[in-house]
C-alpha cells in the first residue's frame, strides 16, 4: 500500500536547478536508501519529502491524500496548518542531529509530545524514557547534549523523532558527522527500526549499510532519478555508466 | 575643606523617598523597555516589510535621538499636541523606555540570529509552529547570549532614571539636588547619590553573573 506519492516534483534554489522532477511512490513499510554524489540533490529531496524545503512544482501525496492546493498560476499552496500535520506524521533525522541544547537528553525527546502534542507531562516523560531505553540511553536522560557523544546524540534525536509516532522516517545522512567508531552505535539502531518494519528513506553513503537495511536503492544524479531497484540490482550490477562509477569511486580504497 | 555628611543624614527621609521614586521609574522602563524591545526586535528580524520596516523606523528613530530631548519634548511639547497633560513619571517613563527598547531591540535579532538554523530544523521537524519554536527553543539560547548585553541595559536603564529629574521627577538625582541647594553641601549631597546608585546596581550584576553560571549548567 502507497504511503508517499510523488511527483514531478522540482525545486531550485536561485538559478540553480536541484531537483528536476521526481517521481517516487513509497509502500508502507519500505526502506529506502538514496544515494548520490554531493549536490545530486538527495538531502533537498529528503527535505522536500516533510516540507523543510518548500516544493518548487511537482505534487506530494500522503496517505493517498494530496497535499496543498492548486493556486492561480498553476503552482501549489501549503497552509502552515496542514504542513504542521505533515511534519508530525514524517519524522526527520538530521546530520547535525539538531538537539536543544539547553534541555537534558528526555527534554529533547519529551519536548515534541509536550509543546507539539500538548501531553501532560508525567505521560510524556514516560514516554520519553521508553523512547530512550530503546536507543539503547535509559541511563543518561538527564545528561545534557554537551555531554553525550555524537553516537548518543544521534540516538537521543532518534528517540525524539519516534516519540511522536511518525508513520515514516527520514535519515538525513545521519553518520556522515561521527567519529568512524561511533558510527556503528546509530546504523545499528536503524536496523532496529527497520526489522519493525517502520517505513523509511535514508540518505547515506554507507554502502554497506544500505545494502543490507534497503529495500530499494535509488540513485540521483543532477537532480533526477538516475538509476533504481534492489540492492542486487544497483549496488551490485548497476546498468548506468555514471552508477558504476560512483559506485566505484566509493570502494576506491577497499580490499 | 571637612566633609560633613550629617547634614545628608538629616536628610535621610527624602533621599529615601527619592531612592523610592528611582526603583519605580527603573522597574517600569526595564519592563516596558525589555518587552517592547522584544516586539520590536522580532520585528526586525521578519523578513515581513510589514513588521520590518516599521521596526528599522522605530529602532533608527529613538537610537539616534536624546534621552533627554525626548523626555522634554514628551513632557513640554506633546501636551500641546494632545489634550492632555503627562505627569514628569509617565513622560521619562515613555523617554526611557522608548529608546531602551530601540537599543534591546537590536540585542534580541542579534541574538535570534546567532541561533544556528539547525535548531529551528529540529524544532520543525517535531510540528512546532514558529511562535512555538521561538518561544521554547530560539528565545532561550538566545537569551542566555543575551543577558551580558541586557544587564548592560538594565544598569543603563537604571542610571537614565536620572534623566527624569529634568521633568523635576522626584527620584534620587532630584533629591540630592535639592538636598545640594538647601543645605549648601553639594560635595557630600551627590557623593551621596553615587554612592547609593552603587549600592543599588552593584547587587544588580551581581544577579546577572549567578543568572549566567545558572544558565550555563547545560554545558
Amino acid at each position: 500500500m502507497t504511503i508517499l506519492r510523488v511527483s514531478g516534483l522540482t525545486k531550485r534554489f536561485g538559478a540553480t536547478e536541484v531537483l528536476r522532477g521526481i517521481d517516487l511512490e513509497v509502500a508502507r513499510g519500505e526502506r529506502i536508501a538514496i544515494l548520490g554524489a554531493s549536490g545530486s540533490g538527495k538531502s533537498t529531496l529528503l527535505r522536500c519529502l516533510n516540507f523543510m524545503e518548500r516544493p518548487g512544482g511537482g505534487t506530494i501525496a500522503l496517505d493517498g491524500q494530496m497535499l496543498g492546493r492548486e493556486g492561480r498560476a498553476g503552482e501549489r499552496i501549503y497552509r502552515e496548518n496542514e504542513l504542521i500535520q505533515v511534519r508530525q506524521r514524517v519524522g526527520m533525522v538530521f546530520q547535525q542531529f539538531n538537539l536543544f541544547p539547553h534541555m537534558t537528553a528526555i527534554g529533547n525527546v519529551m519536548e515534541g509530545l509536550r509543546t507539539v502534542r500538548g501531553m501532560p507531562k508525567p505521560e510524556a516523560e514516560a514516554r520519553a524514557r521508553k523512547e530512550l531505553a530503546r536507543v539503547g540511553l535509559a541511563e543518561k536522560a538527564d545528561t545534557y547534549p554537551a555531554h553525550l557523544s555524537g553516537g548518543q546524540k544521534q540516538r537521543v534525536a532518534i528517540a525524539r523523532a519516534l516519540a511522536m509516532d511518525p508513520e515514516m522516517l527520514l535519515f538525513d545522512e545521519p553518520t556522515s558527522a561521527l567519529d568512524p567508531e561511533l558510527v556503528g552505535e546509530v546504523l545499528a539502531v536503524i536496523l532496529a527500526l527497520a526489522e519493525e518494519g517502520r517505513t523509511m528513506l535514508l540518505v547515506t553513503h554507507e554502502l554497506g549499510f544500505a545494502y543490507h537495511v534497503a529495500t530499494r536503492i535509488i540513485f540521483l544524479a543532477d537532480g533526477a532519478i538516475h538509476e533504481q531497484g534492489t540492492p542486487d540490482e544497483v549496488l551490485k550490477n548497476p546498468k548506468k555508466e555514471r552508477t558504476r562509477a560512483f559506485l566505484a569511486s566509493h570502494r576506491q580504497f577497499s580490499f | 575643606m571637612r566633609w560633613d555628611f550629617a547634614s545628608v543624614f538629616d536628610n535621610t527621609d527624602a533621599l529615601l523617598v527619592g531612592a523610592v521614586g528611582t526603583l519605580r521609574i527603573f522597574a517600569i522602563c526595564l519592563v516596558l523597555g525589555l518587552s517592547l524591545g522584544l516586539i520590536v526586535g522580532l520585528g526586525r528580524y521578519s523578513r515581513n516589510r510589514l513588521l520590518h520596516i516599521p521596526a528599522t523606523i522605530f529602532v533608527e528613530f529613538f537610537r539616534n535621538t536624546p534621552v533627554l530631548v525626548q523626555i522634554l519634548w514628551f513632557y513640554f511639547a506633546l501636551p500641546i499636541l494632545l489634550p492632555f497633560q503627562i505627569s514628569p513619571l509617565a513622560a521619562a517613563s515613555l523617554g526611557i523606555s522608548l529608546n531602551s527598547a530601540a537599543f534591546s531591540a537590536e540585542i534580541y535579532r542579534g541574538g535570534i540570529q546567532s541561533i544556528e538554523t539547525g535548531q529551528w530544523d529540529g524544532a520543525r521537524a517535531l510540528g512546532m509552529r514558529w511562535g512555538q519554536a521561538m518561544r521554547r527553543i530560539i528565545l532561550p539560547q538566545a537569551l542566555k547570549r543575551m543577558l551580558p548585553a541586557l544587564t548592560n541595559r538594565a544598569i543603563e536603564i537604571f542610571k537614565m532614571s536620572t534623566l527624569a529629574s529634568a521633568v523635576a521627577y522626584v527620584e534620587l538625582l532630584q533629591q540630592g539636588k535639592l538636598i545640594a541647594s538647601l543645605n549648601y553641601n553639594p560635595i557630600e549631597a551627590y557623593t551621596a547619590v553615587a554612592v547609593i546608585f552603587f549600592v543599588f546596581l552593584w547587587p544588580l550584576v551581581q544577579f546577572s553573573y549567578f543568572l549566567e553560571r545558572r544558565l550555563r549548567r547545560d554545558e
